[in-house]
């Protein structure tokens, strides 16, 4: 199985656990992942709000590349998954747009036939290679951990068809196939407010401050994110939004650190050392041995 | 006593506003608004705005420009989508929030040293000239020009950041950086030529 691989900028940046342990998920499970050749920005969010069609060309750029490599591509943070496919959405349904993009990729030699799949790594890893598969390749089980799962806005809305856009649980099967307990968590799809604290950031700390005391409040040890900003906002501003409330401390791991650790990979290479909120006391009390 | 009218004359409502809004790619179907609040109901930063977006798309569409481009609700949404989900009309509203915040931007409608126009403008900057975003320069660059005080309230943060490794300041660069160049001023002169 292999597939072409778009890690985007934050992957690079605040989220590099986040790359580091998929690439240890996806190693585990003999599933190749080859990274697009000298991709570019998607644009995310805030290209948006100044120029969408420019944006629209940005993340088109990538998609010709991958045509060229024949493969499904797989983009594990949440901003560059939603982009890639509304582009694919809005050149299939807006003549002018596909117009203005294919234009600016004929002046740099590509074209792009609308052929390339854009996958979430949770889609691939429930579809593609399967519960059944995971579960047997579970080496340090993690022990009913009760963890919250958040998947936050830009993963299951508006575009995406591998999961409920209200309700989604492919993240909740996963951790569950790998021995962990998830609590009850309304707030699973609730926007953590994106760059908002930086923004504006009263607003912000508020939004921030809902999602980590829902998690607290229903007994979770741990929160999983899908999403290098989610993973940021609600792992760095515990203190501050803390202040304005009441005090909580949790740590919040993206989801393929703790299924990297569950399939047997060593800690240091998932990015545990990267956390500002440690996992290793609780691993400690579940007695989850993975030095 | 400072008494003001404050009903709107049809004569004090913007036409071409909002014939534009109803225009833009995506914003199609803003006249099949039914104005039942679902949007307003779940979009989670309504409690702070002076417009719901419910009154949003009704002020929108009846062409209350300065209304509608001097709120503060534009500025709040996230694009998380959540408005869109539960729409009955299947109206792209996070599109037409995008598409009054580059209004809102292109005719100089916002605070001073507001951050978010200055975020977008630092953030395609960086995409032209590297193809790729370093998340430590674009956030020291947004601050810079905002409010440079409060790096200093974020500098602990920003250490115990670098020292887990993810504040690299080593800047991401694409290889054909031309390519991005001359992507980007294509689609400018096909806009221009288009006149959208």
């Amino acid at each position: 199985m292999k597939f072409t691989y778009y890690p985007g900028c934050s992957l690079r940046g605040t989220g590099r656990a986040y790359e580091e342990s998929l690439l240890a998920v996806f190693r585990a499970l003999d599933v190749e992942l080859e990274e697009l050749s000298d991709w570019n920005c998607c644009g995310a969010t805030t290209y948006m709000s100044v120029d969408e069609l420019t944006s629209y060309a940005l993340a088109a750029r990538n998609l010709a590349l991958a045509e060229r490599a024949h493969k499904d591509i797989v983009a594990p943070c949440a901003a560059c998954y939603l982009v890639l496919n509304k582009t694919q959405h809005y050149m299939h349904d807006y003549p002018e747009i596909s117009l203005i993009v294919t234009r600016a990729l004929a002046k740099i030699g590509l074209v792009y036939h609308d052929q390339v799949r854009v996958r979430h790594p949770l889609d691939v890893l429930l579809k593609d290679v399967g519960l059944k598969t995971i579960r047997a390749k579970v080496k340090r089980p993690l022990k009913g951990l009760k963890v919250a799962p958040y998947y936050g806005c830009q993963i299951v809305r508006p575009y995406s068809t591998f999961d409920d856009q209200r309700s989604p649980t492919s993240m909740d099967r996963l951790l569950e196939a790998c021995g962990a307990r998830m609590v009850h968590y309304p707030l699973k799809t609730r926007c953590c407010g994106g760059s908002q604290k930086g923004t504006l950031p009263e607003i912000g700390l508020d939004l921030i401050h809902y999602l980590l005391s829902e998690a607290q409040k229903n007994g979770a040890e741990a929160i999983a994110t899908v999403c290098p900003l989610c993973q940021f906002n609600l792992e760095s501003f515990q203190k501050e939004s803390g202040d304005r409330h009441h005090p909580i401390s949790i740590p919040v791991l993206y989801f393929s650190q703790l299924l990297a650790l569950a399939l047997g990979a060593p800690p240091n290479t998932i990015g545990l050392q990267r956390s500002l909120v440690p996992i290793e006391p609780v691993l400690a009390e579940k007695e989850i041995v993975y030095a | 006593m400072d008494l003001k009218r404050t009903v709107k004359f049809e004569a004090d409502r913007d036409p071409e506003f909002a014939r534009w809004i109803s225009h833009t790619v995506g914003g199609e179907r803003i006249r099949h608004c039914l104005q039942c609040g679902l949007c307003s109901g779940n979009c989670p930063l309504s409690l702070y705005m002076d417009y719901t977006p419910r009154r949003l798309m009704h002020l929108s569409r009846e062409g209350f420009k300065d209304e509608v481009l001097r709120s503060a609700s534009i500025w709040l949404c996230t694009a998380c989508y959540a408005c869109m989900v539960e729409c009955p009309k299947n109206i792209n509203i996070t599109h037409l929030m995008y598409a009054l915040k580059q209004r809102a931007i292109a005719e100089g409608l916002y605070p001073k040293r507001f951050p978010i126009p200055v975020m977008a403008r630092q953030f395609s900057q960086m995409v032209r000239r590297s193809g790729r975003i370093t998340e430590s320069w674009l956030i020291l660059r947004v601050f810079l020009r905002t409010a440079f005080w409060r790096l200093l309230g974020m500098s602990p943060l920003g250490l115990r950041l670098a020292r887990a490794g993810r504040m690299p300041l080593r800047r991401e660069r694409m290889k054909r950086r031309e390519e991005i160049v001359a992507l980007l001023d294509s689609v400018a002169a096909t806009k221009r030529e288009l006149a959208l």
